[in-house]
């Protein structure tokens, strides 16, 4: 089947048997490697992208799912001038260690921050619970989120 | 108190960002998962649905005949070689030949054009099985009538370290025993004596990143991209496996996502090589969870312990008796085995004490390397019992600690290191930071927690450092970037010693092609071995820039200057080579080679009404020696605590008969932002008394041993002791209910 969509802000259009997952075909048609397996349960949030700013797990998420949405990956929005200052906060506070989770941390945060979401350390902590990260112990991220919510008032 | 004067360093000391951030923050990082290699096909593994069962034939025929399949690998495949692999005892085939020992174990493997087409030849394998009794738990393996899963003798690998290996003892792979004094005669005295026994659940890693191999095979040539910490070890055990020399494998690690002990030693690439060699092509193989649950997890453990005191509060004696179930193979389980033993006695200054240790095999996946192994398995029980012995005696828990811990310099263990940390000065500080003095609410507990971890594993390690013409500086070493951060450390190492930026220094993975030699990654042993490796690589650069000096001051803006003036143009370099090596450097001789602390507290608070645990503060102590970056340090502690709370409060892999119940994350929960801790503080102690660089020593693992033991005890504080982790609402709750039909709660 034939999908058109905008994928980081240019259009695609590829065919695609019907079962491809969201995930598969970033990374292995279009060589988006940002967005990781893990879990393929829904669970870990490492595979994240936003669709039409809404994020999705793309493990889960068929392609044909996202004809004529807006697919946004880490590697789009790494090119976003907002994007350097989610950088700097967490550069700042070391809120990565091996990388694995942080692509889709970013996406996730940047949703709850656009939707005026996130203001109160447990609002972040509640907000960012479909995230998973095994190595930083998650205060970290909690610190670069909180400065970039503070930011945003 | 000492006072210690510090020479100010320029990098070192300093929370320099980490190098790698910018590619990771982007996605712009490679996994092993993320690149291609040309020609490059799909492995997919069958495996046995069986716990325990004879393998009586493999038909591969259908599915090799099936379009877009290029090879299926079985058991008749290795007829050319030993197929037996395993560091520590090779009892563990590449591919099944005749016998499974545990649900999950490869069986076949297919090589396909792509996934789905290998994953659907799977299902055209035809396996005739012959189920056997199974072993499912340490006591059915221990049990007179056990089914015996190796038999013949062991083989010890390459890499076991253990000495001699003792027989095998049924399905008992290894035994590790300790003793001091006359035990008997010191119980037959003590006033206060605490007993009981005790159980540590199997669990999993969870590196996010699966275990990942890419391998390609050309004649002696083998090629492995792959998830390893340790990329010399795998090399050495393909270079036995396949009878090549070393030099004709190739492990190249990019970064990893994640490891934790998880992808130490070998895991899935004899079985990726070895599948690559019979396509003739390159092939990948990328577990999902469920299998990388079956490729390796903690050992659970069962435990018989009791501890001694004097109404005065001396601690007289210990002994301990332990089983660690493995799983089917041994991987490092003998290692593990030790360490917890070593740990059981815990820092103290005994009279006597008693430790057996025994490594079981049993018919589940095997068990290896996870953070603080042994001590996080072995130091909640003993400091639980301290602290019970403390409440019989009406003593406080850190007073009972102060007096009876032992103080730097003071032996541990017959022949071992001697102490060289100040654990009385980190516990109080633990304990200061979660409240220890304040007044408590009902229901809310607080416990401290004491041990040592044997780190450094075996300190051989060599790095090179380059300096280009254009004064940029690349330092060669073998260590894995799993997210612990060397990439960073490393280069404030070498621009410390050069004088140059961190910027100016870049530090890539490992290709054991052109990286020297380093042990491995693991066992806190980065910062502290091929630290000091890069550290004296990149003093021998400057000894030869000064040198080529000649007397004149050597500022790095010039360093370019003076490569032109000893190369006579532009170009050249300066290569400074760094060693460590456990002959010649004294110290290292004894082992380990250094001791890590493990020391941590917690204050929880438990709802009676549903056993519901909630940890409201908890504080390590990083006692580094020397932190060459302090946040990245905090970090580490941070990541091994919410892993300690995972352990302690719910993480467990469910068995039933050798069967894994809990195989996803959707039933095996790991730790998640909603619970962390309302305070989490790490202490930093730097005394400078590390044998790394700067007084460096490793750190990152002590929190997981420590956090559990202080949750247990901060529980046990409320009330309710218990013999059992993970510490589930459900669990918490019938303990109550217990000890209400004793009369004991509420106390
Ligand atoms: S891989 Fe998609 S949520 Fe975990
Ligand atoms: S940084 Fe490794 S999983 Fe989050």
């Amino acid at each position: 089947m034939i999908v058109e969509l905008q994928l980081n802000g240019r259009p695609v259009r590829d065919d695609v048997a019907p079962q491809t997952l969201l995930l598969d075909y970033l990374r292995d048609r279009h060589g988006l490697t940002g967005a990781k397996r893990s879990c393929d349960v829904q669970v870990c949030g490492t595979c994240t992208v936003l669709v039409d700013g809404l994020p999705v797990s793309s493990c889960c998420t068929l392609v044909a799912d996202v004809d004529s949405r807006d697919v946004l990956t880490i590697e789009g929005f790494a090119e976003l001038p907002e994007f350097e200052r989610f950088e700097r906060a967490f550069v700042d506070h070391a809120a990565l260690q091996c990388g694995f989770c942080t692509g889709g941390m970013l996406l996730t945060t940047k949703f709850f921050l656009d939707a005026g979401l996130l203001g109160t350390n447990e609002e972040i902590r509640r907000g960012l619970s479909g995230n998973l990260c095994r190595c930083t112990g998650y205060h970290g991220i909690v610190e670069a989120v909180a400065e970039l919510a503070g930011a945003n008032e | 108190m000492t006072i210690i004067e510090r020479q100010p360093l320029a990098h070192v000391g300093r929370s320099v960002p980490r190098r790698d951030a910018h590619e990771k923050l982007r996605g712009a990082a490679q996994f092993v998962g993320d690149f291609v290699v040309p020609r490059m096909v799909h492995g997919k593994v069958l495996r046995s649905p069986f716990a325990h069962a004879r393998v009586v034939a493999v038909d591969a025929s259908e599915a090799e005949a099936l379009p877009g399949v290029v090879c299926v690998l079985t058991g008749d495949d290795l007829t050319d070689l030993d197929p037996y692999w395993g560091h520590a005892i090779k009892d563990r085939p590449i591919v099944a030949l005749d016998h499974v020992r545990f649900a999950g174990e490869p069986v076949a493997a297919v090589a396909a054009e792509d996934e789905a087409t290998a994953a659907a030849a799977l299902n055209a394998i035809r396996v005739e099985y012959e189920e056997l009794p199974v072993a499912g738990t340490i006591e059915q393996a221990l049990a007179d009538d056990a089914p015996i899963l190796h038999e013949g003798p062991l083989r010890p690998g390459l890499f076991h370290g253990l000495g001699e290996l003792p027989p095998r003892e049924g399905n008992v792979c290894y035994r590790y025993r300790i003793d001091r004094g006359e035990l008997e005669s010191v119980f037959a005295r003590a006033d206060l004596i605490v007993e009981g026994e005790y159980s540590f659940p199997a669990v999993y890693q969870y590196a996010m990143e699966t275990h990942t191999v890419v391998a390609q095979v050309e004649g002696e040539e083998i090629t492995v991209w792959s998830t390893c910490q340790h990329p010399f070890l795998v090399r050495a055990e393909l270079a036995d496996l396949f009878a090549v020399p070393l030099a004709s494998v190739r492990v190249v690690v990019p970064y990893l996502g994640g490891g934790f002990g998880s992808k130490s030693y070998t895991k899935m690439e004899p079985l990726t090589a070895a599948l690559a060699r019979k396509a003739g092509r390159p092939v990948r193989i990328q577990n999902r969870v469920d299998e990388s649950m079956v490729t390796t997890r903690r050992h659970g453990m069962r435990c018989r312990m009791r501890t001694a005191m004097t109404n005065e509060g001396n601690l007289v004696a210990r002994d301990v008796d332990c089983w660690f179930d493995t799983g089917a193979y041994a991987d490092n389980g003998p290692r593990v085995t030790a360490t917890g033993g070593d740990a059981a006695p815990g820092p103290y200054r005994w009279h006597a004490y008693r430790v057996d240790a025994r490594c079981v095999y049993t018919n589940t996946g095997p068990a290896g390397s996870y953070r603080a192994f042994g001590a996080a398995h072995l130091q909640w029980i003993g400091e639980s019992q301290i602290d019970e012995l403390a409440r019989r005696a009406g003593l406080d828990p850190l007073a009972v600690r102060r007096d009876n811990l032992c103080l730097p310099g003071e032996e541990l263990r017959n022949g071992a290191k001697s102490l060289d940390a100040d654990l009385i000065g980190d516990v109080e500080q633990a304990a200061a930071a979660v409240g220890w003095s304040e007044p408590k609410r009902a229901n809310v507990g607080r416990g401290v927690s004491v041990g040592l971890l044997a780190a450094g594993a075996h300190p051989v390690s060599t790095a090179i450092v380059r300096l280009e013409a254009d004064g940029q500086v690349v330092v060669l070493v073998g260590t894995t970037e799993v997210g612990q951060g060397p990439r960073t450390v490393f280069a404030q190492i070498a621009a410390e010693e050069l004088g140059v930026d961190v910027e100016q220094v870049t530090v890539r993975g490992t290709d054991t092609r052109f990286t020297p030699y380093d042990r491995s990654t693991g066992a806190s042993r980065s910062t502290t071995i091929a630290g000091l490796a890069v550290q004296r690589a990149a003093r021998q650069v400057r000894d030869q820039l000064e040198e080529i000096a000649a007397g004149d001051p050597l500022e790095p803006t010039a360093y370019p200057e003076l490569l032109r003036r000893h190369f006579g143009f532009t170009g050249g370099e300066l290569i400074g080579s760094g060693e460590v090596a456990p002959t010649g450097t004294g110290s290292y001789a004894e082992g380990p080679v250094f001791w890590e602390v493990c020391v941590g507290a917690a204050e929880v608070e438990v709802d009676p009404e549903t056993g519901v645990v909630r940890v409201r503060r908890t504080a390590t102590v990083a006692d580094v020696g020397r932190a060459i970056n302090p946040q990245l340090v905090q970090r580490q502690d941070e990541g091994a605590t919410l892993q300690g709370l995972g352990n302690a409060l719910f993480e467990e892999m469910v068995f039933e008969d050798g069967q894994l119940l809990n195989d996803t994350l959707l039933d095996y929960r790991v730790p998640s932002f909603a619970d962390l801790p309302n305070e989490m503080t790490c202490v930093i102690v730097e005394n400078e008394d590390g044998p790394g660089p700067y007084g460096a020593k490793g750190c990152g693992e002590g929190a997981l041993a420590a956090i559990p033991a202080a949750v247990v005890n901060a529980l046990a504080d409320v009330g309710v002791p218990m013999q059992e982790l993970p510490l589930t609402p459900e669990r918490v709750w019938r303990r109550i209910q217990t000890l209400k039909e004793e009369g004991k709660w509420p106390r």
